[in-house]
């Protein structure tokens, strides 16, 4: 989708300010939204992708002005009453208040944190040859969906060249609407600054994107 | 279901001095346990993992051995998920992280314009600037001006490449091993490998001791 | 507590009033502006300009047919006839509404409206949801106003971005044969000029 997520080129956000010696959680709350978002994400079934795209809708206005684990509270949150895992009233209440059925994978204990605290595989076999090589010119699509994709806008319509093939993978546009994995191959398509910013831009500059092959078609 | 005599909140702030976010997170971690979703010290163990375990350390430990293997190195270019494996003492990585060389000609740069995507089992979690507006908006626009927000100058002729995570592959950024160093144990040489250093927004600490 | 005591008056004003109240202060201690000025400007914004403006040109363009062709040729010239425009320094082009053609004007990067004929803009016009949506998805806006186009009609929405302000001159509806143009002025709602809605029907209630 075209979120204010989607952050890439835009101007006016101001000058990035590194906080020395930052503590991996800065309130004790942190800690427990990512442990909760990772166990229910696991063995409530709510894979990476569907994450990511339920923290993109957050309404503009509160992805701007929320922290990082804020947004991730709200997306848990409303993901999971989306989902009838938790009631509204139940949030209200801070109680269980309804029965419900269990999580997919069951409840998530101290058998499960090891899965979660290692990265994932989103590598899978292929199905067919890819359609470009190394060193092949390309184009990104203008694609513009209202779900998830994980193309940014400034790269869209771009000239570029394929460096990189990184095998077969779990596709996010359609694995985040719950559609299937839909492997596909992954490239990593270099561009020149020029061909993203114009005549103004830096000339040492070179940005890649890692682009799924439907994102591409040949110059 | 009475949950609270388990209670691992190790704080014991009254009610009333808990701000709003604090709340709803400990409702909807009670919601979650009351359900049977969650088991408490399950959470607990991800949040001693993120806070302990898993670090730049390891990453550091990478680089360290890159600049002191050159067999290694060649591996770890090649295939950095393969490469690390085969370091016991480093944390397990997924098969998708590749690691990019900065030469005197190119400084490489990480960012994840449209999240936080970032090669956590190598550098630990991102900092809050990495997943912020400013870093994700600037880094592949100006990369320049983002490095002077670091303190940062590169010669004006180096080549500037900034990696956009946009999918699950990971990049972790080998700086270049600074002067001053030969004859020096692995150990030592971790102990310069800056976090950033690692993102492409800083480099090595110098030998000399200076930050 | 509930009656509204001249000294409680100004603790109940909200922030942004404060704030402006004590701009507006700062500029005239200054003798930067006069008073009476900026009265007169807010009383021109409130009554003197507004859609009964571009109203009366739609309704003239609607009986007189050469009206509606110089309108369609040179929007400006044809509207300063009427006392509308002039010094206001934005070129103002027509469009016409047929019933191939359906036409809606936006400005994706602030606010910018033909007020000369349309006086200030709603607060929709400006908002991110109608300046987000106008260039991507107008039949989702206009389902949003309650108006269902055909589907064979052709979109065209018009993004405002220059000094170039766009007014909407929509169909006349039918049953209006013979109506002065003052009768069919009051059928021109500002949204039909926008875009975002049709004119009355002559059985609508006013």
């Amino acid at each position: 989708m075209n979120g204010v997520h989607d952050m890439g080129g835009i101007d006016g956000f101001g000058k990035v300010e590194a906080e020395p010696n930052e503590p991996t959680f800065h309130e004790t709350w942190e800690g427990r939204v990512i442990a909760m978002v990772r166990a229910i994400g696991t063995n409530g079934g709510i894979n990476l992708d569907m994450q990511r795209f339920s923290r993109e809708i957050l309404p503009p206005q509160v992805y701007l002005t929320s922290s990082y684990y804020q947004k991730w509270f709200l997306a848990l949150e409303q993901s999971m009453i989306a989902r009838g895992m938790i009631g509204a009233d139940e949030v209200e209440a801070g109680h269980s208040l309804h029965e419900n059925p269990p999580l997919k994978r069951g409840t998530f204990t101290m058998k499960d944190v090891e899965r979660v605290t290692t990265r994932g595989s989103f590598r899978r076999e292929p199905r067919l040859a890819p359609a470009f090589a190394v060193g092949k010119r390309v184009r990104t699509k203008n694609i513009n969906p209202v779900t998830h994709t994980r193309l940014p806008r400034y790269a869209r319509g771009r000239s570029g060249t394929i460096e990189r093939i990184n095998g077969c993978h779990v596709f996010p546009d359609t694995n985040a609407r719950e559609q299937g994995e839909n492997p596909q191959w992954l490239y990593t398509v270099v561009f020149s600054g020029h061909d993203l910013w114009g005549d103004d831009a830096d000339p040492t500059l070179q940005v890649s994107i890692e682009a799924f092959e439907p994102y591409l078609e040949p110059v | 279901m009475s949950g609270h005599d388990h209670d691992h909140h190790h704080d014991d702030h009254d009610h009333s001095e808990l701000t709003e976010t604090e709340l709803r997170v400990r409702a909807l971690e009670t919601v979650l346990t009351e359900k049977g979703y969650v088991v408490p010290a399950a959470l607990d163990a991800i949040v001693e993992a993120y806070e302990t375990r898993i670090g730049p350390r390891n990453g550091a430990a990478v680089v360290a051995k890159a600049w002191t293997d050159p067999a290694f190195k060649k591996a770890l270019l090649e295939d950095a998920s393969k490469a690390v494996a085969t370091l016991g003492h480093v944390s397990r990585v997924g098969d998708h992280l590749i690691a990019v060389e900065n030469t005197p000609k190119t400084h490489n740069m990480v960012v994840c314009t449209l999240c936080s995507c970032y090669p956590w089992e190598m550098l630990g979690l991102p900092p809050v600037w990495y997943k912020a507006a400013p870093y994700r908006s600037r880094a592949v626009k100006d990369p320049r001006g983002v490095l002077a927000d670091f303190g940062v100058t590169l010669p004006k002729d180096t080549d500037i490449r900034v990696w956009d995570s946009t999918a699950e592959t990971r990049f972790l950024v080998l700086p270049m091993r600074p002067a001053g160093t030969e004859g020096w144990s692995e150990e030592q040489l971790a102990e310069i490998v800056t976090r950033d250093s690692m993102i492409g927004t800083g480099l090595p600490k110098a030998p000399g001791g200076a930050k | 507590m509930e009656h509204d005591r001249h000294d409680d008056h100004a603790s109940e004003l909200s922030d942004m009033q404060l704030r402006t109240r004590a701009l507006e202060t700062i500029l005239l201690e200054k003798g930067y502006i006069e008073p009476a000025a900026i009265d007169v400007l807010i009383e021109t914004y409130e009554k003197k300009i507004g859609p009964r403006n571009g109203a009366q040109v739609v309704a003239k363009a609607w009986v007189d047919s050469k009206f509606r062709q110089w309108l369609f040729e040179d929007g400006t010239a044809a509207i300063a006839t009427l006392g509308f425009g002039g010094r206001s320094g934005n070129h103002l082009v027509a469009l016409e509404n047929t019933p191939a053609v359906h036409n809606m004007t936006v400005c994706t990067l602030c606010s910018c409206y033909p007020w000369a004929v349309l006086g200030l803009p709603p607060l929709w016009y400006k908002s991110a949801p109608y300046r987000s949506r106008a260039v991507a998805d107008p039949r989702g806006v206009l389902k949003d106003f309650g108006v269902d186009l055909p589907k064979d009609t052709e979109i065209r929405v018009w993004d405002s971005t220059a000094e170039l302000r766009y007014l909407v001159v929509p169909m006349r509806p039918a049953g209006t044969e013979g109506w002065s143009e003052e009768k069919l002025a009051d059928l021109v709602t500002r949204d039909s000029m926008i875009g975002t809605g049709f004119p009355k029907n002559p059985g609508d209630a006013s």
